[in-house]
C-alpha cells in the first residue's frame, strides 16, 4: 500500500496530462456523449409515459424471450465451454490446434452472415433442419432457433474465460486429493471446480450480456413473430426506430442499456474479488 | 501417476474419450457446418453465377463503404487504442477502474442501441443536428451524419472502440513500468520512449488488436443497419447481402450467400493469423524461458 502510495506521487514516465486529455476526449465524443443523448431524450418522457412504452405487451414479451433465450444459451454454453477447456487444456490429441482456433470463429465472423447461414440451414429445407423437422421440431422461425443462434455466438465467451484458469492450475492439486483417498468425480467436484467457479461464472455473465442485445445473428432465424413470441428486444428497437417512434425506442433502449450496465457491474465485481484472491496467496 | 491402478487408468482413458467426442461434435455441428453451409449454398448455381453476383454494381458498391468505413475505424481505434493502454498501465489514479469499465462498454451493450445513439445525437431531435446544420449554413456545404457515410463510420468506430487497447493493456501489464522509468530517468523523452521501449514489447498484441477490429468492423451489422437506409449509396456489405437475403428469391438468396463467402474467407484469414501470432508468441516466451 506504501509502495502504491508512493508510485502514485512520483509521475517518472511522461505523457501523463497528454494520454488523460485524448483519451476522455475520444471515449466522450465518441462513446459518452452520444449514449448520453439516448438518456437525456429518454427523460424528458413522463414517468407514467416511460412506464406505458415499455410495458406494452410486445415489449414484455420481446424482453422476456430475449431474456429467457440468452439465459438458456449461456448455461448451455457454460456447460461446453467446461468440457472444451478441460479437452483443449488437459488433453493432447490430433487436430487439437484446428479445434482451438475455430472457438473463436464466432468473433470473427460477421453476424448477420452467422444468422442467414443459421436460418438456412435449420429450415426445414436444410441440413440438419430437415432432419429435426422430420423428427417434429422446428428450429428456425422458433424459440430453439433463438437459443441456438445464441449459443453460437456465445461459446468464445465462456470457453476463453475457463481455459487460461485451467491453464494455471497446479496438477499437484489433482494428485494431492487423489492420494488422500479422493475419487477422481469428488476431485474434480471439490478441488477443481471451486478454482474455476468464478472464471465460468464472468464467461456466463459475458455470454449472456452479449446474448440480451444480440442483432444480426438472431433476427433471420428467429422469424420475428409478434403472435408466436419470437421477436428480440434489439429486433423491437429497429422497429420502432422504421417507424420514427423515437420516444419507444429510446425508452427500451435505456432498460435494456440498464440490464447491460448491470451485468458489467457484477462481472467486474466478480474480476476484481478473484484478482484480490490470486493476489493473498 | 504411477499411483493409478490399471482400473482408474482405464476409466481416466474413457472419460477422455468422451470428452473430446462430445467437443468435437460439438464445434463442427455449431461452427464447421455453417462454414461449409455458407460456401455449398453460394455455389449453387455455379461459378459464373458466383462471380456476376459479386460483380453487381450493388455489391461493389457496398464494398467500397465498408473499406472507407474500416480503414477509418481502424485507424481511430488504434491511435486511441495505443494511448489508452500507454494511460492505463503506465500510470496509476483515481477513477482508473472506472476509466477502464468506461472504454469497454461498447463490448457489451446491444450494436442497436449504438446506431440509436447516434441517431438521437445527429438525427432531426437530436441536439447536435442545429450545429450540424448551423456549420452547414455558415460554409455552404451539405454534411450529414445520420443516413450518411459519416453516420456508418461513427457506427463502425462505437462497435470497434476498445478492440486494440483491449489487446495491449494485458500485455503492457505484465511487462512492468521498470524498463519505461528506466529510460525516463536517463532522459529519453516520451515518443522516444515509447517507439524504443514500450512499441517492441506490444507490436505483436497491436497487429492483432488492429486485425481483429478490421474483422469486426468489415463485419458489423446492427449499428450500421440502423444509420444506413440507401441500398447502393451507404449500404455496408452486410447490409447488402441482408437486403439480398430479404429479398427472398432463390438467385438473390445464393448471391447472398456469394458475398457472405468474401467475410469468411476474412474471417478464416484473421483466425489463421492469431494463431500464428499466438504461437510465435508462445514460442518466444519459452526461448526466453531457457535463456535464463
Amino acid at each position: 500500500m506504501a509502495l502504491k502510495r508512493r508510485a502514485k506521487q512520483v509521475r517518472v514516465i511522461p505523457g501523463f496530462r497528454l494520454t488523460l486529455g485524448i483519451t476522455i476526449a475520444l471515449l466522450s465524443l465518441l462513446i459518452l456523449i452520444p449514449l448520453a443523448s439516448v438518456l437525456v431524450y429518454s427523460f424528458q418522457l413522463s414517468p407514467a409515459e416511460f412506464w406505458k412504452l415499455i410495458t406494452a405487451k410486445n415489449v414484455l414479451t420481446a424482453f422476456g424471450t430475449s431474456i429467457v433465450c440468452s439465459v438458456i444459451a449461456a448455461l448451455i454454453n457454460a456447460v461446453f465451454g467446461l468440457i472444451l477447456a478441460w479437452v483443449l487444456v488437459k488433453y493432447d490429441f490430433p487436430g487439437k490446434r484446428i479445434l482451438d482456433g475455430l472457438i473463436e470463429l464466432p468473433f470473427a465472423l460477421p453476424t448477420a452472415v452467422a444468422g442467414i447461414t443459421l436460418s438456412k440451414m435449420y429450415s426445414n429445407t436444410g441440413f440438419p433442419g430437415s432432419f429435426f423437422s422430420s423428427i417434429g421440431i422446428d428450429v428456425s422461425y422458433t424459440h430453439i432457433g433463438i437459443v441456438l443462434a445464441l449459443i453460437f455466438i456465445g461459446i468464445p465467451f465462456t470457453v476463453r474465460a475457463v481455459q487460461p484458469v485451467l491453464e494455471k492450475i497446479d496438477d499437484q492439486y489433482e494428485e494431492a486429493a487423489y492420494i488422500l483417498g479422493s475419487s477422481r468425480t469428488r476431485t474434480f467436484w471439490k478441488v477443481i471446480f471451486p478454482e474455476l467457479f468464478p472464471a465460468l461464472l464472468t464467461g456466463f455473465g459475458l455470454a449472456l450480456a452479449r446474448g440480451i442485445g444480440e442483432y444480426g445473428s438472431v433476427i433471420y432465424i428467429s422469424g420475428n413473430s409478434a403472435k408466436n413470441g419470437t421477436q428480440v428486444v434489439s429486433y423491437v428497437i429497429m422497429q420502432k426506430l422504421e417507424r420514427m417512434d423515437y420516444a419507444s425506442a429510446t425508452a427500451i433502449a435505456l432498460v435494456l442499456l440498464i440490464i447491460s450496465f448491470a451485468l458489467l457491474f457484477v462481472i467486474n465485481i466478480i474480476q476484481i474479488r478473484r484478482a484480490k484472491r490470486i493476489s493473498l496467496r | 501417476m504411477e499411483i493409478l491402478d490399471e482400473k482408474e487408468l482405464k476409466a481416466k482413458k474413457r472419460t477422455k474419450y468422451i470428452l473430446i467426442a462430445v467437443s468435437v461434435i460439438f464445434i463442427v455441428f455449431l461452427l464447421v457446418l455453417p462454414l461449409i453451409s455458407i460456401v455449398v449454398n453460394s455455389l449453387k448455381k455455379g461459378l459464373d453465377f458466383y462471380f456476376s453476383a459479386l460483380s453487381t454494381e450493388y455489391v461493389l458498391s457496398s464494398l467500397g463503404v465498408t473499406l472507407l468505413a474500416t480503414v477509418i475505424a481502424v485507424i481511430v481505434n488504434t491511435i486511441f487504442g495505443v494511448i489508452a493502454a500507454w494511460l492505463l498501465t503506465k500510470f496509476t489514479f483515481r477513477g482508473q477502474h472506472v476509466l477502464s469499465t468506461l472504454i469497454d462498454i461498447p463490448f457489451s451493450i446491444s450494436p442497436v442501441i449504438a446506431g440509436l445513439a447516434f441517431i438521437m445525437t445527429f438525427g432531426s431531435l437530436g441536439w447536435a443536428s442545429g450545429i450540424i446544420d448551423s456549420i452547414n449554413n455558415a460554409l455552404g456545404t451539405n454534411i450529414r451524419i445520420v443516413f450518411a457515410i459519416p453516420g456508418v463510420v461513427l457506427a463502425t468506430i462505437f462497435v470497434t472502440f476498445p478492440f486494440v487497447s483491449r489487446e495491449i493493456v494485458p500485455v503492457l501489464n505484465s511487462v512492468g513500468r521498470d524498463e519505461e522509468e528506466a529510460a525516463a530517468l536517463m532522459g529519453a523523452k516520451g515518443f522516444t520512449i515509447f517507439r524504443r521501449v514500450t512499441f517492441p514489447h506490444i507490436k505483436w498484441a497491436l497487429l492483432y488488436g488492429v486485425i481483429l477490429c478490421t474483422a469486426r468492423a468489415l463485419g458489423e451489422f446492427g449499428a450500421v443497419s440502423a444509420l444506413s437506409k440507401t441500398r447502393g449509396k451507404t449500404f455496408t456489405l452486410p447490409l447488402e447481402i441482408d437486403a439480398l437475403y430479404m429479398s427472398g428469391s432463390a438467385d438473390s438468396i445464393t448471391a447472398a450467400f456469394a458475398a457472405s463467402s468474401l467475410l469468411v474467407v476474412i474471417a478464416l484469414i484473421v483466425l489463421v493469423l492469431r494463431n500464428i501470432l499466438e504461437f510465435g508468441v508462445l514460442n518466444k516466451k519459452k526461448k526466453k524461458g531457457k535463456d535464463r
